[in-house]
């Protein structure tokens, strides 16, 4: 009885060990026999491009002009079918606007509301704390009047992609004609993966991760929005940027605030580790010089002795 | 100062100034301690304040056009009830009739409205006495022996400027923070 | 536990001693963690993680009860709770961050915890139920963080919540019954969401519960110690204030230095973006995988492709149940009485290599399901169960170990390892001044 206890343990490893390997014996002769298609996707999908902004790093401030840049092109771009929900409009502060011309920008917009004297649903301008309006009432419209696609909110949009803005600021930059589209090795898309043709209703771009996009390219010309004077010229590229560094703000935008907190935290924590780690060498010094040699070493150990006596200046 | 290991002797010539420097370390490892125990509370403390949102509807814009003369309306701010009274002639004048010594809450009814717009009565809905929503905004309301605003609860009853004159209630109806906007506008907060 | 040295606890203030009469509270923190307890003098610093561990139980617990002012468990309502909390509540951001960042930082004191247990067999005689306790905090530990995730109600949230309640239906016939029966639904739904964070709320007490058992029975044996001797006498301890209690004031310091750099300026570095993602039951995420801490876990669940008299996806469940289930046994799967790794130059050699592969597990348990990384997680998912059923049982078999040090003192006072009197061998000088 108690031999099949203790043998028990040698049973039980053996079995998941061996179903393992079993599992490993049969994947790996699959791939030798049928080794796995490569996909458009794995060859042709690039990386984002390299985005560097004034938020970048710990030390990271905002730009808010560029901010103020990118709400811009945000309201008279994007928010035909992006809505934000997440951002009210008192958050505009932190673009550097003041009390009256957030409650102008507010009045500006219109939000669902119902009719005080008949009950009907009808609209009002927005106040500073609401909420940035949706484009459409619900889901359905939404897809009902995309192509069956549904424009995701933007507010979180640098934080619920990898790459965040520059993975942004390449997909909005980065269309491109599929017909003789080469990847870096010099393959053409079109001859070695006929079927990737970008179906009819979608957009063929590289950044995406499935290649072929919902959205059509959002900017397409150069000063498709004016900037006010004293600000870079609105090209394609310059909107995008502006409009990803608007949305780094719309996720995080207590970014600033997080940086300084933490670097003053950082500098305390800095300071109380080496008075901690100062008290204890203090609590210990005795304990730790309680370490003493008696009798004769060996060699190597004789050699270490007299070089530490010699760094303390104890003779002998 | 280099300590004589080798010996079997402890070595007490690091002495008083030795325990000195000792204590100033523990002391200053502890009092980091004690800061950042302070540092992480204060957070933790005013987390519980009202957030951004909240303090965002701090101030409510009331539209007053509507209410006729001896009319009044009942309006949210800051989630409690606000009475905004259009006050007719009869009733400012009963008003301004009453003595100060009658009054267990001295205030006269300029006091309580703003200069130029004696007619508009604007206080909280709330008895302040234990707080009950009282009568006399709706038509058909009782309003009292005073012919204010009665509260069913406790049975206080306040007079045409909305102040306490019969009942437990210790002080007038509150009158909030407003200013007009414009001759139709109200903000109120 | 039996040190006759220990100080004795003796107020000195009336007050405490009047306290001392009635409720002994200051004696039974003097002997726990005071002047009262002795320890080895010759712990390293891989003996800080329980404590830190303890502490990061605090932060979250205090973190988290802040966070329940203001989270609101609906399924339609949750996601916008934690993003009001992100944006509108003072330093509401902060405790956010700091309590996502907190069970990552739980988890990592926890595992470096574990393995100086695994190496310096603080499993042993007379500890097993001090490492069978761990392990129930480990497990409850891993409930709920799983419940935690789930509570934002992202992409991952949900998804996560399908996938691991979908464990269940792997068993047959009650299997799927008990899946419906925990989400009290046929999806994560509303009623998953608010019973999963009344239990969150919950566990992390009956975790402080069960960790007050594990140093409850700790303290009776006494502390391990690198050499794995056992104390003998006075020299061999110091006591824990203010020898430890020191050392720990300034690892903590330095780990929770570590920990507010990821705080403030990494915070989604451990997260996965999908989970900003507001849940969609109709739309799955190209790669589903958990948080950091479960990664080797998943790989070894993953790792059963075929159908062997079980269905693959049984034995993928009863493998990654069974990987921590067989922790358990530990103690008398490994029943050398040589307790620290020092001293067992085999067995240290398949520790490392146990190491190597949970790090392996764990990467692959990240990565996404390609024939490479399965035929990797096949591999170290077979080490791992070989190590603990199969190799240190017949390891402390037939392993000679070093010879031991004589005592804990003579190990730390001697200073050289040569000079560490082996037990039979002759000494140099058997008698330490001082």
């Amino acid at each position: 009885m108690l031999f099949l206890l203790r043998a028990s343990k040698y049973v039980v490893g053996a079995a998941f060990a061996g179903v393992l390997l079993l599992s490993f014996y049969i994947g790996v002769s699959t791939v030798i026999s049928s080794p796995p298609a490569a996909t458009a996707e794995e060859e042709f999908h690039l990386h984002p491009k390299h985005l560097s902004l004034s938020s970048d790093g710990p030390f990271g401030k905002f730009d808010k002009q560029q901010l103020q840049r990118g709400y811009q092109v945000y309201k008279e771009v994007c928010a035909a079918c992006h809505s934000m929900s997440l951002v009210a409009y008192h958050d505009l502060e932190g673009l550097g606007y003041n009390e009256a011309e957030i409650k102008a920008e507010a009045a500006q917009h219109d939000v669902p509301a119902i009719n005080p004297e008949t009950g009907e649903p009808s609209t009002r301008k927005a106040l500073p704390s609401d909420h940035f309006p949706s484009p459409y009432a619900n889901e359905t419209a939404a897809r009902g009047a995309n192509n069956n696609a549904l424009p995701p909110d933007l507010s979180l949009m640098t934080k619920a992609r990898h790459g965040g803005a520059a993975y942004v600021y390449s997909i909005l930059t980065g269309y491109k004609n599929q017909q003789g589209y080469k990847n870096e090795k010099g393959e053409v898309l079109l001859e070695k993966f006929p079927t990737a043709k970008t179906p009819g209703g979608l957009h063929f771009n590289p950044y995406f991760a499935n290649l072929n996009l919902a959205m059509p390219p959002p900017l397409t010309q150069d000063g498709q929005v004016t900037y006010a004077p004293g600000n870079p010229k609105p090209t394609v590229d310059q909107m995008a940027k502006d409009v990803s560094a608007f949305l780094v703000w719309t996720a995080e935008p207590k970014l600033e605030r997080r940086h300084a907190t933490g670097i003053a935290v950082a500098i305390f924590l800095l300071f109380a580790t080496v008075f901690a780690y100062l008290a204890y060498q203090n609590i210990w010094r005795e304990q730790k010089a309680k370490v003493r040699v008696t009798g004769a070493l060996e060699p190597e150990n004789q050699a270490k002795s007299r070089r530490a006596k010699g760094k303390a200046g104890i003779a002998g | 100062m280099a300590t004589k290991a080798s010996a079997g002797v402890t070595d007490h010539s690091e002495g008083t100034e030795g325990v000195r420097r000792r204590d100033f370390l523990n002391v200053a490892a502890v009092s980091f301690a004690g800061m950042g125990v302070v540092a992480v509370a204060l957070p933790l403390i005013s987390q519980m304040n009202p957030p951004a949102d909240v303090l965002a509807l701090a101030s409510t814009e009331v539209d007053i056009s509507k209410i006729a003369s001896g009319q009044a309306i009942k309006t949210i701010w800051r989630k409690q009830p606000v009475f905004i009274r259009n006050l007719t002639p009869a009733e400012i004048q009963a008003a301004n009739a009453v003595p100060m010594s009658d009054l267990r809450d001295p205030q006269s009814l300029a006091e309580r409205t703003k200069p130029g717009k004696a007619n508009w009565l604007i206080t909280m809905g709330v008895c302040t006495h234990l707080g009950c929503i009282p009568l006399g905004t709706g038509e058909g309301e009782n309003r009292g022996p005073f012919g204010g605003y009665f509260c069913p609860c406790h049975g206080s009853a306040y007079d045409t400027a909305a102040r306490i004159r019969q009942g437990p209630a210790p002080r007038n109806l509150d009158v909030p923070e407003y200013e007009f906007v414009s001759d139709t506008t109200v903000r109120i907060g | 536990m039996s040190f006759s040295w220990a100080k004795p606890y003796e107020p000195k203030h009336p007050f405490m001693k009047w306290l001392d009469e009635r409720l002994p509270l200051p004696r039974l923190a003097w002997g726990s963690v005071g002047g009262g307890y002795p320890v080895p003098r010759n712990l390293n610093y891989f003996w800080n993680f329980g404590f830190l561990a303890g502490l990061f139980l605090t932060i979250q617990i205090v973190t988290g009860i802040v966070l329940a002012m203001w989270y609101f468990a609906s399924a339609d309502g949750a996601f916008n709770s934690v993003e009001h909390i992100m944006r509108d509540v003072n330093a509401g951001w902060a405790m956010r961050y700091a309590h996502m960042n907190g069970a990552s930082f739980f988890f990592i004191a926890v595992y470096i915890h574990i393995f100086r247990g695994l190496y310096y067999g603080s499993y042993k005689a007379p500890r097993e139920l001090v490492w069978m306790l761990g392990l129930v905090i480990y497990l409850l530990m891993m409930a709920t963080a799983f419940m935690g995730y789930v509570l934002p109600w992202g992409q991952m949230s949900y998804w996560g919540a399908q996938v691991i309640t979908g464990f269940f239906s792997a068993f047959p016939l009650v299997g799927e019954p008990i899946r419906v029966w925990l989400l009290g639904g046929y999806a994560p739904d509303q009623a998953a969401l608010t019973r999963f964070f009344s239990l969150h709320y919950l566990l992390p007490f009956v975790i402080a519960a069960v960790v007050i058992l594990h140093i409850w029975a700790l303290h009776i044996p006494g502390s391990g110690n690198p050499t794995g001797v056992d104390v003998k006498d006075e020299k061999d301890t110091l006591p824990f204030h203010p020898f430890y209690t020191a050392k720990d004031g300034w690892a903590t310091a330095a780990f929770v230095l570590v920990y507010a750099l990821f705080v403030y300026f990494a915070p989604n570095y451990m997260g996965h973006p999908d989970n900003y993602i507001p849940a969609n039951p109709l739309a799955t995420p190209a790669h589903i995988v958990p948080e950091w801490y479960f990664w080797p876990f998943y790989a070894i669940l993953r790792a059963f492709t075929v159908d062997f008299i079980l269905p693959a996806k049984l034995w993928g469940v009863l493998a990654m149940f069974g990987s921590i289930l067989l922790l358990f046994f530990l103690p008398w799967l490994d029943k050398s009485p040589v307790r620290s790794g020092s001293y067992r130059p085999v067995f240290k050699r398949f520790f490392w290599l146990l190491v190597v592969d949970i790090l392996i597990l764990g990467y692959c348990g990240g990565a996404p399901a390609t024939p490479l990384y399965v035929g990797l997680s096949q591999l170290a998912a077979a080490y791992y169960f070989a190590h603990f059923l199969i190799i240190l049982p017949l390891i402390s078999k037939f392993e000679t170990p070093l010879p031991l040090p004589n005592s804990i003192s003579e190990s730390v006072l001697h200073g050289e390892k040569k000079e560490a009197a082996p037990v039979g061998a002759p000494a140099h000088s058997t008698t330490v001044a001082g």
